[in-house]
């Protein structure tokens, strides 16, 4: 039970850091309605800006409390739109209203553009952090073993619900987030409305960046090290929690990700680690095969 | 007599070899109501199509006379069009069907609530100005349910409202647009008699507001009370041009959609004129 409640904590906090890229995968397929493969390199390139922004801050003298995290989650975030918007404008913007393929083809040229990018300018070597946020709150003592919350996955969790949060107001209540709406149901008209709909796609790709961005500083403060190749799998888990979730869903890209962390991490503490990807990916496969749209997804309506 | 609000000039859309729009040259004066007529493929749509940006003009020019001097429309991307000031509805209801009918009013507002508001800048502080903006679109909104009788429906999805009301709700979406000219494509299509006259009743509404109007319709009955001018498109080429009075007893109008025929009446609903 104790040790159940645990891998829940550690399945949550993981949850999170998919479900904020996730979001960007679900946003950019509503409004275009392509997969944008690059975007888990954005993501990497997220937490390599963060790592390079804790080095200069502490390097500054700044240290490394809750204000210079606070200062390196904005750059970083700030930094990787920027990254997201040239992304859009450079290799998707051009290819709009080409073929469909076109768009995609052009999404892995860009990934692998980033990944290897960072790899010359970064270097191929694993870079570690020291950890920043340490300590834990034991929460219960059962049967000799106690559940605890580190701190470091509590701030996971709240971050990522602010931010979440955030961004939903942003989504339904502002005016920004109604074109963006009507972007996704019809461009055309939209449009036809006096809406800039490059401009909105442009801010979508913005947004998507620096939730990335997010995730990204979360990644390197929970593990500890990144390399120029962990936008891959977080991106294809990421894609695969839009996925489950209903792509096209925010909500659902959330909770797509909340489950992809939690079977990871449920499979890892009770049957092997080794399968944990087999396992993830698996109960995606059975899962689209009884909801072809995800769990929250709704069915494509024919346009007349 | 000022300037007219729309001037079409030697109009030719082309689709490979098919010539949809064949040199097309007419007016809309400002604040008449102004009908574009003709059998099913005349031309009519592509023609609207071309006003609003959809298509790009083989050839010719489409100058409009809005609040800020001549635009030439031939060669404006489809956003600014909008901001130019000319609005349209279409024959096949192009709601945002997922949102809110407010919504689907507020959207059509965006334009100005984003330069109001510093281009999303104060809407993301959260600012007075951008909740003074809100509150002025909110209100502008109400004003044209209340025109459109859709009160009571202001927060049920678009996609759910009855044919009827989406209809008047597309024309409402488009009046929030604050728009010089207004293109209606067919707006009556569908509608029982009753709500046809309604729809009379609201153009008519529309136009005394100060907004022109562009009208393609079949049902005759809609066209001959409410127009002050009558364009008549057939194969792609204008035939007629005038006053419904005039129009009505056109020779070629009555041939085109009667095909070579005595009849005095007014050219009947061109349903089976295809």
């Amino acid at each position: 039970m104790a040790y159940a409640l645990q891998q829940l904590i550690n399945g949550v906090a993981l949850g999170m850091i998919y479900g904020l890229i996730a979001v960007g995968y679900t946003m950019v397929y509503g409004i275009i309605g392509m997969i944008n493969f690059a975007h888990g390199d954005i993501f990497m390139i997220g937490a390599f800006i963060s790592l390079i922004s804790f080095v200069l801050i502490s390097m500054g003298g700044w240290g490394t409390g809750p204000g210079a995290i606070l200062l390196v989650l904005l750059v970083s975030m700030a930094v990787t739109a920027l990254y997201g918007w040239s992304v859009e404008r450079v290799a998707y913007r051009p290819l709009r209203g080409s073929f469909r393929l076109a768009p995609l083809i052009s999404a892995i040229g860009m990934s692998i553009v980033l990944q290897n990018y960072v790899q010359v300018a970064q270097g191929a070597r694993v870079k570690p952090i020291e950890s920043l946020v340490t300590g834990s709150v034991e929460l219960w003592h059962g049967n000799g073993f106690a559940v605890s919350i580190s701190t470091m996955q509590a701030m996971i969790v709240i971050v990522t619900l602010v931010i979440l949060a955030v961004f939903t107001w942003l989504v339904t209540r502002t005016s920004l987030g109604r074109a963006m709406r009507a972007c996704e149901q019809d461009r055309k008209m939209a449009g036809l409305l006096g809406i800039d709909t490059d401009r909105t796609i442009s801010i979508t790709f913005v947004i998507g960046a620096s939730l990335a961005a997010v995730a990204g500083t979360m990644y390197l403060l929970r593990y500890g090290v990144i390399d120029f190749y962990i936008g891959f799998l977080a991106g294809v888990k990421a894609f695969t929690a839009a996925v489950l979730g209903g792509i096209g869903s925010l909500p659902g890209a959330v909770l797509g990700g909340l489950l992809i962390g939690l079977i990871e991490t449920f499979w890892s503490a009770y049957f092997s680690v080794q399968y944990k990807d087999v396992a993830t990916f698996a109960i995606l496969a059975i899962t689209l095969v009884f909801m072809p749209t995800g769990l929250l997804g709704r069915a494509e309506v024919e346009k007349v | 007599m000022s300037a007219p609000i729309l001037q079409v000039r030697e109009l030719v859309m082309r689709f490979g070899g098919l010539t949809a729009v064949n040199q097309v040259s007419f007016e809309a004066a400002q604040g008449d109501i102004t009908a574009v007529i003709g059998p099913n493929g005349a031309g009519k749509t592509t023609v609207f199509n071309l006003i609003t940006g959809f298509y790009t003009p083989s050839a010719g020019e489409i100058l409009l006379n809005g609040r800020d001097g001549q635009r030439a429309l031939h060669n404006t991307p489809g956003h600014r069009i909008a901001q130019a000031g000319v609005a349209r509805t279409f024959q096949n209801i192009r709601l945002f069907p997922g949102m809110t009918v407010l919504e689907n009013l507020l959207v059509a507002q965006h334009n100005r609530l984003q330069a109001a508001t510093g281009f999303g800048i104060a809407a993301v502080l959260g600012l007075g100005r951008y909740r003074a903006a809100e509150r002025e679109a909110v209100e502008r909104a109400k004003h044209w349910l209340e025109a459109t009788r859709l009160m009571d429906r202001a927060d049920d999805a678009a996609g759910s409202l009855p044919y009827g009301a989406q209809r008047r709700l597309e024309i409402a979406r488009a009046m929030c647009t604050d728009p010089v000219l207004l293109c209606l494509d067919e707006p009556a299509a569908g509608l029982n008699p009753r709500e046809s006259e309604e729809l009379a009743e609201l153009i008519r509404l529309i136009r005394g507001r100060g907004c022109s109007i562009l009208l393609i319709e079949h049902d005759m009955g809609v066209v001959m009370r409410i127009s002050d001018h009558i364009v008549v498109l057939d194969h792609g080429k204008k035939i007629a041009d005038g006053t419904p009075a005039q129009i009505r007893a056109d020779e070629k109008v009555i041939a085109a959609y009667l095909g070579e025929g005595d009849e005095d009446e007014a050219p009947a609903p061109a349903e089976g004129a295809a």
